[in-house]
């Protein structure tokens, strides 16, 4: 028993690593090609089918790319910033149940690493670790326009947050557990939460965009100062580990709030799991999508409507909440 | 006609003055504001206008070797030196004014008096590396002997190597066939010019 739980844990391990990395790289080519659609460009267009070796050679280009380190920078600290990002979003995934249970030659798999019964604290906390990765990483790369995006990163960090937590309590108050499958077998039953809690939806929703520093909270790696904010002195896989750690986000950003709000996979069976795949879809796409449409807002502007706006509609929502189930 | 008309730029009836609010100023008033604009849903149409764009896939981009843009008549490339349809031979008579108006001092040409004393140009060298293509050269030619061609994709170790006097030439083939191009940018006799010649209103 112990050692088919731990081999059977290594594969899921294995196979979520795999799966999202590639994603990951597959999801740079959708970004690319989605927006430039919207900007009536074609994108990649010229390496391989429709462009699509493209995430290939960037991957090649990044593997093999120089590792500068430059002089002056907090050595250790610079080098280990990188996989912060990169880790923790991976690490995010492990209470995320990617599909529902389903047998593969006759052996019961569960696509969830760990059913951890605390897994929206997890997820969110380990998450919350991941910025991290910005903050130490442009704080020790010794460059004015990285330090200026670490000092950014840190007001995203303390205004999102309070928004993540106070308008994820309202559904946990509901559902009462913090198990991404106890919310989903919830929702079977009672309707998808999306529709008893549309504020707290759309709040968790704003506040993924900060989570994942998507635009129009893209402000950490602020594109408008052209250089690429803590990335800047960053070079090869180093930077491409913060790049992967991002898409990955995106990715189990869109698994938890499909999740948390919108059914999640229902009652497992086949239409289910595609449908749950199609809202994921849906999310990322409305990434990219936000990405072509809106402009960006400044850290003050942020923190003002997460602090002044978001925060007290999040506490009101609670109490509504509150005195509606009592 | 007097000042007033020409002061006045309101060329057309559909100008109109911006209507701008005053910024508000007290806590209500602002409040109002941000309240009228999350609502009023510009997001959205954010939203709408790309992805419609999206769905109509008009795309603009130019795969540029493959396809190229047709670029303008009066564009300003390489110079080219022109010849008269009459005869074949080279337009320009050598008077030096191109060189006398080139403002960064790269035409240089030479002249001498052929068997028949007639003056022909002996040298003529257009330093590339240092034209910025300002077209005064083409705009002062007396013959519509030097201009601007079209040719933009040159390369080279130097840009002085991209073109010599006999490249900007014509070529004689080309004049057999009448296919020689008139520049229509700079110094070129613009269309209908005899219907807009006006009398000047001055005694000399
Ligand atoms: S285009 Fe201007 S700079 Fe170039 S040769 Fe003619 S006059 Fe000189
Ligand atoms: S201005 Fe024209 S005619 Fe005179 S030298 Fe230059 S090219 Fe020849």
């Amino acid at each position: 028993m112990e050692t088919a739980y731990l081999i059977e844990t290594v594969i899921k391990i294995v196979v979520i690593l795999l799966i999202f990395s590639a994603l990951a790289g597959i999801g740079t080519y959708f970004e690319r090609k989605v927006l430039a659609f919207m900007q009536r460009r074609l994108g990649p267009t010229n390496v391989g089918p429709f462009g699509l070796l493209q995430v290939a050679a960037d991957g090649i280009k990044l593997f093999t790319k120089e590792d500068i380190v430059p002089s002056g920078v907090v050595g250790r600290i610079f080098k280990f910033a990188p996989v912060i990002t990169a880790a923790t979003a991976f690490m995010a995934a492990a209470a995320i149940p990617f599909l529902p249970s389903f047998t593969l030659f006759g052996y019961e798999v569960h696509p969830i690493v760990a059913d951890i019964n605390i897994g929206i604290l997890y997820i969110l906390g380990i998450m919350g670790i991941g910025l991290y990765g910005p903050l130490l990483g442009g704080m020790a790369s010794a460059n004015k326009f990285a330090l200026l995006s670490a000092a950014r990163g840190a007001a995203v960090f303390i205004s999102y947050e309070v928004i993540t937590g106070l308008s994820i309590l309202a559904p946990i108050m509901m559902v009462g557990s913090l198990s991404l499958i106890d919310f989903n077998n919830y929702q079977i039953d009672n309707g998808w939460i999306m529709f008893a809690q549309p504020v707290a939806f759309v709040l968790f929703w704003i506040a993924a965009f900060a989570e994942t520093g998507r635009t129009p909270f893209h402000l950490i790696a602020n594109d408008h100062e052209i250089i690429d904010g803590f990335g800047t002195e960053y070079s090869g896989m180093r930077w491409g580990l913060f790049f992967i750690g991002e898409y990955a986000n995106m990715f189990f950003i869109s698994f938890v709030i499909s999740l948390i709000f919108l059914g999640g996979y229902g009652d497992g069976s086949l239409l289910g799991a595609l449908g749950f795949l199609a809202k994921v879809a849906f999310f990322f796409f409305f990434f990219l999508w936000t990405r072509a449409a809106w402009p960006d807002v400044r850290p003050d502007q942020l923190m003002w409507l997460c602090w002044k706006v978001l925060m007290p509609i999040a506490v009101i929502n609670i109490i509504i909440t509150g005195i509606v189930m009592m | 006609m007097n000042n007033e008309q020409l002061n006045d730029r309101n060329v057309s009836d559909g100008y109109f003055l911006v209507d701008i609010e005053d910024y508000p100023t007290d806590g209500w008033g602002k409040f109002k504001r941000v309240i009228k604009r999350t609502f009023r849903g510009e997001l959205f149409v954010g939203l709408w206008v790309v992805l419609r764009e999206m769905i109509r896939f008009d795309t603009h981009t130019i795969k540029y070797p493959e396809e190229k843009m047709p670029i303008g008549p009066r564009y300003r490339a390489v110079h080219e030196m022109k010849r008269l349809w009459e005869s074949d031979a080279e337009r320009c008579i050598g008077c030096g004014l191109c060189e006398k108006i080139c403002i960064s001092n790269c035409i240089r040409i030479d002249t001498r008096l052929d068997e028949n004393s007639r003056k022909e140009v002996s040298e003529y060298t257009i330093n590339l590396g240092r034209c910025i293509f300002c077209g005064y050269c083409a705009e002062v030619c007396p013959e519509l002997a030097i201009t601007h061609g079209g040719e933009y994709e040159n390369a080279s170790d130097q840009r002085e190597h991209f073109v010599d006097y006999a490249g900007m030439l014509t070529p004689l083939d080309k004049m057999k066939a009448g296919t020689q191009v008139e520049f229509e940018g700079f110094g070129a006799i613009t269309p209908h010019e005899d219907e807009r010649v006006k009398k000047t209103p001055l005694a000399y």
